[in-house]
């Protein structure tokens, strides 16, 4: 397994966001990791990234424990890994082309037209290279998506982290990120993990599934297998359904008494 | 309490910065860059400011000085105020508001927006590619600027007090030169240099610590041009104090 988290335990200001979580990711698969809003999903990623550091239990990636690594050697991780922010998060003083030649010129000696030919090569992965002009600002949505995804990739990452890729997109533009996941997998053998709270999108192309709940795993397996749960939790969040196991209602004193106590106010 | 826990964040993050500053001069195209945002940009407002601030002082400097048959000191009087004080100190002033506002802003949006945490997980330290290089320029970018306020002030009150109120043009100029010593300028130079490191570490240490939010990015905003205008007086005084 590539990554491996072992009974975490993440706090923040006295609140627990994630607890007793235990989650693999095998080399070469795509692993969904779904769960309702709030749940810690990002916190996990923040995890696996050496953004954070768990208050109790291990993270280990590409086998070393984060917890042991110093700053250098945390870079150096991070340059075997690429995340797909929700955003985007494109450099906006620069154009398409730098952005995605900006970890190439920060990490390597390569010559100028080799960084030329790879940038377009990442460019027309992602069907861009026409927009290798363009400034951050003038894309749309999808189109940042996919030029973050052709920088995140640009470097040969062993994992590539997408969070979120979904949100906001119209059909076409989430039928090509899905396609582009996809083909990074098949094509580069990229193991991929994929936060999302999109059950039909990931379906189709998650090799295993993680669904978290409350901080912890509460169902894993194959799309299908979620599907197929009997658990109360596990069909809520599969089947939409507003309320459950997961409140529909955020925590509250009883309506009665609260709309009496404004009537004595 | 808090006081105290702010300077010691400001010492640590500019121990951090320090340590950047040399790989970041190792590619010297991004500071000049920053040099050209944090100075060139403020040209316009540093040099009307000091157009202005000189001329007031031809005026008032000839009114206080005709009282007692001095006018001809108009030029010495220019010279050392500008120096001295107004050059370095209102410079500072205009700066906080011009460029350190504009890199607190421009900063605090890229945490906003996950930048600097793009550049964090693609093994890129922020602190060297987006703080050190402005950091840099506006220290370098302050002791010009004053220098330009000096030298368009000292036009300034050379045209209202020679120009306008007839001061001998040779007086003006000759005491200005017999007077001025080469330590008052050397005061001015190292007074701009601290202001230029004091407005710059506080506005860049504002942005980078900015809530990632709206507000978050205009209360940071604010607390550089506050908290650079004090400081500005307050190591003026001690400066002041220390070159007496």
């Amino acid at each position: 397994m590539i990554v491996d988290v072992r009974d975490v335990e993440y706090e923040i200001a006295s609140r627990v966001i994630l607890s007793g979580l235990d989650l693999t990711v095998r080399r070469g698969r795509i692993t969904a990791i779904m769960g309702p809003s709030g749940t810690g999903k990002t916190t996990l990623l923040k995890l696996i990234t050496a953004e954070a550091a768990p208050t109790r239990g291990r993270v280990l990636v590409f086998g070393q424990d984060l917890a042991t690594l110093d700053r250098a050697q945390v870079f150096a991780m991070r340059k075997r890994l690429g995340v797909l922010f929700q955003n985007g998060a494109l450099l906006t003083d620069m154009d398409v082309f730098e952005n995605v030649a900006f970890p190439l010129r920060e990490h390597t000696d390569l010559s100028e037209p080799l960084i030329r030919a790879l940038v377009v090569a990442k460019l027309n992965a992602v069907g861009l290279r026409g927009a290798a002009e363009l400034m951050p600002a003038e894309l749309s949505g999808g189109m940042a998506r996919r030029v973050a995804l052709a920088r995140a990739i640009v470097m040969d990452p062993e994992i590539l982290i997408y969070d979120e890729p979904f949100v906001g997109l119209d059909p076409i533009s989430r039928g090509v990120i899905l396609r582009l996941v996809r083909q990074m997998n098949d094509g580069l053998g990229i193991t991929s993990i994929v936060v999302s709270h999109d059950v039909h999108d990931l379906a189709q192309i998650a090799h295993d599934s993680y669904l978290l709940s409350g901080g912890r795993v509460v169902a894993q397996g194959t799309p299908q297998e979620l599907a197929a749960s009997e658990s109360a939790v596990v069909r809520q969040f599969m089947q939409g359904i507003a309320d459950g196991p997961v409140p529909f209602h955020y925590p509250a004193p009883d309506l009665r008494t609260q709309l009496e106590s404004v009537d004595e106010r | 309490m808090s006081a105290v826990r702010v300077t010691g964040q400001l010492a640590l993050f500019l121990l951090g910065l320090l340590a950047q500053c040399g790989p970041a001069l190792a590619r010297p195209r991004l500071v000049v860059q920053q040099i050209y945002n944090a100075g060139a940009r403020s040209l316009i407002i540093v040099m009307l400011s000091g157009f202005f601030v000189g001329m007031v002082l031809g005026l008032q400097g000839f009114d206080l000085l005709q009282r007692f048959g001095s006018e001809d000191a108009l030029g010495v009087a220019a010279a050392l105020s500008l120096l001295k004080e107004l050059g370095p100190v209102v410079t500072a002033l205009l700066f906080a508001g011009r460029a350190g506002t504009s890199l607190t802003s421009e900063i605090g949006l890229m945490r906003a927006t996950d930048q600097l945490n793009a550049m964090q997980i693609m093994a890129v330290d922020p602190l060297r590619y987006v703080v050190a290089p402005r950091f840099l320029g506006g220290v370098i970018a302050m002791p010009l600027l004053a220098a330009m306020f000096n030298v368009v002030g000292l036009f300034g009150a050379q045209l209202v007090g020679v120009q306008l109120m007839g001061v001998d043009r040779g007086a003006f100029w000759s005491q200005m030169q017999g007077s001025v010593e080469l330590n008052d300028v050397w005061e001015g130079v190292v007074k701009s240099c601290v202001f230029g490191v004091a407005c710059s570490l506080i506005a860049v240490h504002s942005g980078y610590t900015a809530e990632p939010t709206a507000e978050g990015v205009g209360l940071a905003t604010t607390r550089t041009v506050v908290a650079s205008s004090v400081l500005t007086l307050f190591l003026d005084y001690m400066l002041t104090a220390a070159f007496l």
